[in-house]
């Protein structure tokens, strides 16, 4: 029993789910995540490997330390409170698949070797385009596709990945992978993909904003944190990761600043998020890799308040464009405040969460001497505090009044935002329990008079610089627009180059057929012209009279043949 | 609904607008004093400049602005952009 699988809870439960309706049903998600997270807690230690042989595969489904703990804590946490925020929606397929997705997660953080990641790594492909799906308008049906493109590819690259690796090394554990050989490349991307590296990104930014209310808070927890762990077991202290995190964390607020879908902007902010956490793990260090860590547990917390809050607003409202609303702090002040919390905990303002984990990043790179490189991670730190802290709650419940007064969210959506922001506001202000938890050995305490100072003024700063953008009429209004970003290259100039390609052929055989067509009319004229054509025979006529005059001719001959010179 | 009801909104009231900026101006100020009250602990050369991080904080977003508004004129499109 104690080494049973926690991702077998879930895919039970996900049976179970179907085969059950009603207040029965409700329980089994709810306890699931909660019987989950007891299960790991009581029976599960550091340091099991257990294997299992399925079809002469031996696939180790345990492989327990702390790295591993700490993110299947995460999991079950995001899932419940996933859980209770998505309990309004009655679609069976997407309670099947928040419990496929989950339990997948913890599969791919306990997987012990390449086999049982890219196993779970492609279920948590095939369950998570299940909330796009689910939106079931032909934008989210076309971007679901895309996006399972990316993440099959991603799984495929993994695959490919792994097999070069058992053929240099004899081995298909998965550990500290490197980049000393072509797999650990082909593997790295394979990460990047679902990591959202810059350019492999799009699949995220085009997928997330189309998901479905509740779906896109199932999506922010699990894919792109499982991508963190793999990178924090197979790629840390590799300093490319250093520079892929800085851009992830320095691109997307330009994009997030004029963005107009606000579950869009929350998007890119998510990539930023991340690259903080690929940076900690490009450093290496004890401290850095806690950081990361650290980051990815709280992260998943805010972030999925952040997108529960314009989930909820999605709900109640129908949209979720910056420039159609506004002043819905009137209807709906619990939403706003979770929402400011929300704000609060991403920006790491000192007491919430994003405070104690994004300043062991910003810490570690201060102490490895990175310190140009620290100043655009505190330019990102900024702008993070610029678009998601404060654009998101001003556009969405302040600003100008846009009229609309939605009614307060349903009861379980303001327990599952209450839970996360209490969560948030607890990690910030009594961190030394998330500390407890982290992987590895590192003395780390964010409270001192510099440090708060110092992000204080930050901050308040960067606040003071949108007051005065705002009173100026700088700052950019929110317009309806698309802005174009990567995925440009696969939406609109492939397929135009494609379809170019298509027309370009389609001329060529028109112009050679003219070509070829022409002299063979102007060969007929002539003949018809010439005095030949005055004979009866040489008329255009249907083939069948000549084949009737070839039978005659033949007849003819055939008789003389016989009668005349027989 | 009626206007009155409407009114008692608590950003309605300009008052009460002005009176959260006053609130916040005066943090910024107190915070960019307590620079020179606090015995900082620097480890970077970048530091030593007086409130460099408020300094920084506002230069950063204010270049994320101008930098994000023109950058809307390369990348901006029609809301409908994909679907045509």
């Amino acid at each position: 029993m104690s080494e049973l699988p926690p991702f077998v809870l879930y895919f039970v439960a996900a049976l179970l789910v179907l085969a059950s309706r009603g207040m029965v049903r409700n329980i089994i998600l709810l306890a699931t995540p909660i019987i989950a997270a007891l299960h790991i807690w009581l029976n599960i230690e550091t340091g099991i490997t257990s294997t299992y042989t399925i079809l002469s595969l031996e696939l180790t489904f345990m492989r327990t330390d702390k790295l591993s703990l700490i993110f299947a804590y995460l999991f079950c946490l995001a899932s419940f409170i996933a859980t209770i925020f998505a309990l309004q929606v009655k679609d069976t397929k997407q309670q099947v698949a928040g419990l496929v997705y989950a339990g997948s997660a913890l599969g791919a953080v306990f997987a012990g070797d390449f086999i049982t990641l890219f196993i779970f790594w492609e279920l948590l492909a095939v369950s998570s385009v299940v909330f796009i799906w689910a939106r079931g308008t032909e934008r989210a049906i076309d971007a679901g596709m895309r996006y399972l493109v990316f993440q099959v590819l991603s799984g495929v690259l993994l695959l490919a990945g792994a097999l070069v690796h058992y053929q240099a090394t004899g081995s298909m554990a998965f550990n500290h992978i490197g980049l000393d050989s072509t797999a650990g490349w082909i593997i790295l991307i394979a990460f990047g993909i679902k990591s959202a590296f810059p350019f492999l990104h799009g699949w995220l930014t085009d997928g997330y904003p189309e998901a479905t209310a509740t779906g896109t808070v199932f999506l922010s927890a699990f894919t792109t944190k499982v991508a963190v762990y793999a990178l924090a077991r197979g790629f840390a202290g590799e300093e490319i990761l250093v520079y892929v995190g800085i851009t992830m964390a320095c691109f997307p607020i330009f994009y997030a600043v004029i963005e107009n879908d606000l579950r869009k902007v929350l998007a890119y902010s998510l990539i930023n998020q991340v690259g903080f956490m690929v940076t900690g793990i490009g450093i290496g260090t004890a401290l850095a890799l806690n950081g990361a860590v650290a980051h990815a547990f709280s992260d998943v917390i805010f972030k999925g308040l952040l997108f529960m809050t314009m989930g909820a607003v999605l709900h109640r409202v129908g949209h979720i464009n910056g420039s159609n609303l506004g002043g819905l702090y009137k209807s709906m002040p619990k939403t706003t405040a979770f929402c400011i919390v929300g704000a609060m905990s991403i920006s790491a303002f000192p007491l919430f969460s994003g405070f104690v984990s994004k300043s062991m990043v910003m810490s570690a790179l201060v102490k490895e001497d990175y310190s140009y490189l620290w100043l655009f991670m505190l330019f990102a730190s900024a702008g993070v505090f610029h678009h998601a802290g404060i654009k998101i709650p001003y556009f969405a419940f302040f600003a100008h009044d846009s009229g609309l007064r939605p009614k307060e969210a349903p009861i379980n959506m303001l327990v599952a935002m209450g839970l996360a922001a209490a969560l948030s506001i607890f990690i910030g202000s009594q961190p030394q329990y998330l500390y407890s938890l982290l992987p590895w050995e590192a003395e780390y305490w964010p409270y001192d008079a510099t440090h708060v100072l110092a992000q204080l003024q930050l901050l308040f700063f960067s606040a003071l610089a949108f007051v005065w953008l705002n009173k100026q009429g700088l700052y950019p209004p929110e317009l309806r627009s698309t802005n174009l970003d990567v995925e440009w290259i696969y939406r609109k100039f492939l397929p135009s180059g494609f379809q170019r390609g298509l027309n370009f052929f389609r001329t060529a055989r028109e112009t050679a057929m003219s070509a070829a067509i022409a002299p063979m009319h102007r060969i007929r004229h002539s003949f018809s012209q010439s005095s030949i054509a005055q004979y009866h025979l040489s008329e255009s006529w249907p083939t069948g009279s000549m084949v009737l005059w070839i039978s005659i001719i033949l007849v003819a001959y055939l008789l003389l043949d016989i009668f005349v010179y027989g | 609904m009626s206007k009155k009801f409407e009114n008692t909104h608590i950003f309605d009231n300009p008052r009460n607008v002005k009176l959260l900026l006053a609130v916040f101006y005066t943090i910024c100020v107190l915070l960019v004093v307590a620079d020179f009250l606090i015995h900082r602990h620097i480890t970077m050369e970048w530091e030593k400049i007086p409130a460099f991080y408020a300094l920084y904080g506002f230069v950063a977003c204010v270049l994320l602005v101008v930098v994000a508004k023109l950058m809307r004129k390369i990348v901006m499109r029609e809301e409908n952009y994909y679907d045509e």
